[in-house]
């Protein structure tokens, strides 16, 4: 597309840095730098949750117990992302899958290790609790 | 619930609008729709807004309330709706209940969006975001073309839809759009250009996405009572509306070859009109991605799952076959300001129903009965609109 010059004026510049609460999933978190990957499980109706809920959305109930997941997955899908967003664009593109493990929840994280060619809907992947060089907490799927 | 109509449209043109600001651009759509019901200004009672990107890609919080007074329309009744791309929709839908409900005789459902005025990667952050945040964005930097891309590797493993069938979605919307003098993409396209075109998030390349586009749109809703005082002509009825929304995070949908919201919200529309979907002459689909267009076929009935790339291959959603699709080019040619879309939906069903649409890509009307079908977000939210004249 032309890329059309006409006359404007800048809006101010803001930095904009929110501060998100994770004091009821916090388990969770801590639980990555331990290599573990947590998941909710309804105390009541035994509902399982991941990403992990603090609240019950099928119940209702706020009794929830933490459950540490197993970490075999099929990847039901996957994108090797190209186009990369603002805060992305200091990294090289990166594959984004979902993944179903055997408990029945589906995780989406980035997908490492395997080569984009060899990479099937259906194949099976590891799920991996993980602290970036930066320090944030993370997970992905990688090879066995 | 008491019947109501569309009576007046104005849709500006779209593409990348840096002549205009956000309330000039809504001038461009407020006053032909007003021209088109013969109304002023004052004679609209309540005012529904659809935009999405206020503060974010454009500099306006209360886009509603500016352009509101821009327009003349200040001291209405006034809202801004938010259903991420079907904010349009949802705009609609508040227009209309409003009407229906006897609350309001005339009201407006206007949509608006600027979102050329920010850089490419930070409008890939803005939309990528809208999801979750928190589970999906922040460690996996998920950008919009990449959630439909993860429906499109399923949908192509699941019933052998292929890069090509893809392909033949945006190849049909450019030949409409070209027709359409408000598109903002008026290339005639083939294949192999889809095909050779840069990969934005595997398999979904440049050609399989939507354009960022600027754009307004109004749609004019009066009651039964109003239509006959103001003896319009050629009044295009509400038949029957739908809704319905999906999970946030993407991961916890059952499946991704196609959008439960979509199945639902039309589901509801077919029988809030008492129609079947083979009684509806021709449909605008959300195909914000080619992927989204072969799965809204399916989802809204068009024909069986896994058989919307047979739908294309065929060209049985052209004029001559089956049933028109997008023959205003779509989102993929027309354009997609993100909470226009709805609205300009509803500008594109009258016209075609008033037999107003343009040599080429005027539909042949049997039963005078056409569907929109507006997904927000990933079928994050769905809208489903049934109009007949």
């Amino acid at each position: 597309m032309s890329s059309v010059s006409m006359p404007s004026i800048k809006s101010h510049e803001i930095k904009i840095v929110q501060n998100i609460p994770v004091s009821r999933t916090l388990k969770f978190w801590e639980g990555l730098k331990e290599g573990k990957i947590y998941a909710t499980k309804c105390v009541k109706c035994g509902q399982l949750y991941f990403p992990p809920s603090a609240d019950c959305p099928d119940c209702l109930s706020r009794e929830l117990e933490w459950v540490e997941l197993s970490n075999e997955a099929e990847i039901e899908t996957f994108t090797h992302v190209v186009v990369r967003p603002t805060s992305f664009q200091q990294i090289k593109p990166y594959t984004v899958a979902i993944g179903k493990l055997k408990e029945g929840v589906k995780v989406l994280a980035w997908l490492t290790g395997f080569k984009l060619s060899e990479t099937k809907v259906g194949m099976k992947a590891k799920l991996v609790a993980k602290v970036t060089p930066e320090g944030n907490l993370t997970y992905e799927f990688v090879p066995f | 619930m008491r019947k109501a109509a569309i009576i007046g449209i104005g849709n500006s043109k779209f593409g990348v609008r840096s002549d205009v600001n956000i309330a000039e651009l809504s001038f461009e759509a407020v006053r032909p729709s007003l021209e088109d019901a013969g109304l002023a200004a004052k004679d609209i009672e309540f005012a529904a807004v659809g935009s999405v990107g206020a503060g974010a890609w454009y500099e306006e919080l209360l886009p509603a309330v500016v352009s509101a007074e821009y327009c003349g329309l200040t001291k209405a009744g006034l809202v801004r709706c938010e259903a991420a791309c079907a904010s349009g929709s949802a705009a609609f839908f508040t227009a209309y209940s409003a009407v229906a409900s006897g609350q309001a005789e005339i009201a407006m459902a206007l949509g608006i969006e600027k979102m050329r005025e920010i850089d490419t990667p930070t409008s890939m952050e803005w939309i990528g975001r809208a999801g979750y945040y928190l589970w999906e964005f922040h460690n996996f930097g998920i950008t919009f073309p990449a959630y439909y891309a993860l429906y499109a590797n399923a949908h192509m493993a699941k019933y052998g839809t292929t890069e090509e069938d893809l392909a033949l979605v945006a190849v049909k919307n450019h030949k409409y759009g070209s027709m359409n003098p408000i598109a903002h993409l008026q290339n005639k396209i083939t294949v192999d250009d889809v095909l050779a075109s840069m990969m934005i998030a595997s398999p979904l390349k440049l050609y399989d996405c939507c354009p960022m586009t600027d754009g307004s749109a109004s749609v004019i809703v009066a009651s039964e009572d109003k239509v006959k005082e103001l003896k319009i002509d050629s009044p295009v009825w509400v038949a029957g509306m739908g809704y319905s929304s999906g999970t946030a995070n993407l991961s916890k949908r059952p499946d991704f070859v196609g959008l439960t919201a979509s199945v639902l919200a039309s589901q509801r529309a077919y029988k809030a009109a008492g129609v079947t979907p083979s009684q509806i002459d021709f449909a605008e689909v959300h195909d914000c991605f080619t992927i989204a267009e072969i799965m809204a076929y399916e989802d809204i009935g068009l024909c069986s799952k896994g058989e919307g790339a047979e739908l294309i291959r065929e060209g049985q959603t052209e004029i001559g076959g089956k049933i028109p699709v997008n023959m205003d080019g779509g989102l993929k040619s027309k354009g997609h300001p993100i909470g226009t879309t709805g609205c300009s939906m509803m500008y594109e069903l009258t016209k075609q129903l008033r037999q107003e649409a343009e040599k080429g890509r005027q539909v042949p009307l049997k039963n005078h009965i056409g569907l929109a079908h507006n997904v927000g977000g990933t079928g994050h939210y769905c809208y489903a609109t049934i109009l007949r004249r």
